[in-house]
């Protein structure tokens, strides 16, 4: 968005508008004829779907808003309410609850893309780095709407999450006291994260803005990790990629349609349905599923300090990632050997996921040790070594070229 | 405005300066109300202290109350449970601290230490400890895990009859809170 090109558009209050604000050059410009490489393959709509995702929270949790209480007493019963007496309720819960777990999904998905095909190298370090943020933030945001509906889970997430804080040595206990605005967590904490759960998607938003901004400086990354070189190797964004991304959307919101109608609850916990108790903890608690590797890394320590600080590391070495791979060559299709590591890398996080949903004691504990190692041996070792090591597949001399070998 | 002297350069920059320093410091001392708004109110802090009578608990028999929105196990135990709590070296134990809000901060882990009021007083038949796993906070099943006393099944840490952690990933022994006995079998928490 460095230069806004000024087009002569024919319509005159358009004309007008733009000249004042130049709004359409400034759409013209960067959602129609932005030249985008012609080679980009499905992965790279899951940017476009994780979008379309934040747009569904967004209108779903402003209606729900306006059904919803607030309160330890009420909180409860006001979901129940919404389930069964607000018209279409059920649907805008269902369409909500879902759909966060499938905006995770595109991310998690968006995010796999960058790793394999090196898009967080140079000269896309920030927009990796602010994608990083947006990660955490809408972690934050899930954890405190997932505590909204004050479910036996709900509950039991948020104490067991904010008590994560009380490992820091010294001021933990304080910390973790001002988080709940009390010796427990309570009503005041059902009100602030109801608050903090409203304002973080706008600022996801604004976040995405950045994202965008960063992106459209360098342009897209492509599959074969090289850089444009001539008008040859784009096509225009409108109409080529605005409707292969809207393809990729419908399909993708097929299936969390498929979920919100015909299996709702498919990735819930059913104690969620028992309103919280203080005194009670079921006896198996478990977070959503995309959180479940985090989880896993958490419980893998068998200290508590410990456990807290590799489970945040495993978070934060993602803003390092730019630095600790050392090639530079992008696109994995031209390192044969890191493409093993990454695809055990894939693996090793979907693995993480199934140990953090089992108890942890036994064989999958030690799965989970195992995995952890994997996990920050990939970013500390795997990487920064592969990149001095690997020798290199050819690379063709442009995306055009790599296009027509195909064909 | 051309002759600008060296005299007027310092000057403006004095104000610069300590104008942007009233700002920034300003800003600062503005945003305490902000962080502090969060901290426990008035209505929280003015915790109602709980009295309990554990005369009715038969021995072997444990309840929960509420404290501060917390759960105190209450437990009038077993003489077996005495006895193996009792008899454990300290050397064993993974946090050899008492815990125990009515004694000085580095008390030993004794079991005489874990059930001592704020008055010294103690009947080591009853145990009164706060219901709140210090790992990461879930409530411990009761009569559950490898000494058959605490269990916390969300991360598996393992408590002994007197409350020490024994294992898992929990740091510290379960906390007692300040208590006193207002006869042999009252007590008063908080
Ligand atoms: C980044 C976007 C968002 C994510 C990931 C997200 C996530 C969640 C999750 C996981 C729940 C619990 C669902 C359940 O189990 O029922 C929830 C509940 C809720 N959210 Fe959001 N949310 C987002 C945006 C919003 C926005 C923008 C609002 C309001 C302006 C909102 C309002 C609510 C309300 C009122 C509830 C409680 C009702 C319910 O449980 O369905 N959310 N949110
Ligand atoms: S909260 Fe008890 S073991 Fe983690």
């Amino acid at each position: 968005m460095s230069s806004h090109a000024s087009y002569e558009f024919s319509n005159p209050v358009v004309r007008w508008i733009d000249s004042r604000l130049p709004v359409f050059s400034l759409m013209k410009a960067q959602a129609m004829d932005f030249p985008t490489p012609r080679n980009l393959n499905y992965w790279w709509t899951f940017g476009g779907i994780a979008a379309t995702m934040l747009v569904i929270q967004l209108i779903t949790g402003i209606v729900l808003v306006m059904h919803f209480t607030p309160h330890v007493d009420l909180a409860f019963d006001s979901v129940e309410k919404i389930m069964r007496d607000v018209n279409y309720g059920w649907l805008l819960r269902w369409l909500h609850a879902n759909g966060a777990a499938f905006f995770f999904l595109a991310v998690y998905i968006h995010i796999f893309r960058g790793l394999y095909y090196g898009s967080y190298k140079a000269p896309r370090e920030i927009l990796w780095m602010i994608g990083v943020i947006i990660l955490i933030a809408m972690m934050a945001t899930a954890f405190m709407g997932y505590v909204l509906p004050w479910g036996q889970m709900s509950y039991w997430a948020a104490v067991v999450i904010t008590n994560l804080f009380s490992a820091i040595p010294v001021v933990g206990e304080t910390i973790v006291q001002w988080l709940w605005g009390g010796f427990s967590v309570d009503n005041p904490t059902l009100q602030r994260f109801f608050s903090l759960h409203y304002l973080l998607p706008f600022v996801l938003a604004a976040l995405v803005f950045l994202h965008i901004w960063a992106l459209h400086v360098p342009g897209n990354n492509n599959p074969d990790g090289i850089d444009v070189k001539s008008e040859q190797d784009t096509l225009p964004f409108h109409p080529y990629y605005t409707m292969k991304d809207l393809f990729a959307i419908l399909v993708f919101l097929l299936v969390y349609l498929a979920f919100v109608f015909y299996s709702p609850w498919y990735m819930g916990h059913a104690i969620n349905f028992v309103k919280a108790n203080p005194l009670v903890t079921p006896a198996h608690i478990v977070p959503e599923w995309y959180f479940l590797p985090q989880y896993a890394m958490l419980r893998a320590v068998p200290d508590k300090l410990g456990g807290v600080i590799v489970m945040f590391a495993s978070l934060i070495i993602l803003f390092f990632l730019p630095w600790l791979d050392r090639s530079k060559v992008r696109s994995l299709r031209y390192r044969p050997v890191t493409r093993i590591f990454f695809w055990l890398f894939a693996i090793t996080c979907v693995v993480l996921g199934i140990a953090g949903a089992q108890p942890a004691e036994g064989v999958w504990l030690l799965v989970a040790r195992i995995a952890t190692i994997y996990y920050f041996a990939y970013f500390l070792v795997i990487l920064p070594l592969l990149g001095k090591l690997e020798k290199p597949k050819p690379m063709p001399a442009s995306i055009t070229e790599a296009v027509m070998q195909k064909h | 405005m051309s002759s600008t002297t060296t005299q007027d350069v310092s000057r403006r920059d004095f104000l610069y300066i300590a104008t942007g320093t009233v700002g920034a410091v300003g800003t600062a001392l503005a945003a305490w109300p902000f962080i502090d708004q969060m901290n426990p109110d008035a209505s929280v802090l003015a915790l109602a202290s709980t009295e309990f009578d554990m005369a009715p608990l038969q021995e072997g028999q444990g309840v929960t109350v509420m404290w501060r929105g917390k759960p105190v196990f209450i437990r009038h135990r077993t003489k077996k449970e005495i006895e193996d709590a009792t008899k454990v070296p300290l050397a064993e134990l993974k946090d050899p601290i008492a815990r125990n809000a009515n004694l000085p901060p580095d008390a030993p882990a004794t079991d005489e230490n874990r059930v001592k009021d704020a008055n010294g007083k103690a009947n080591p038949k009853y145990l009164v400890q706060i219901g709140i796993c210090t790992h990461l906070g879930c409530v411990p099943l009761g009569e559950a895990g490898p000494f058959n006393a605490w269990f916390c099944p969300c991360h598996g840490s393992v408590y002994d009859t007197s409350g020490r952690i024994r294992s898992g990933p929990a740091p510290r022994n379960l906390d007692i809170p300040p208590f006193k006995y207002v006869s042999d079998t009252k007590i008063v928490i908080g």
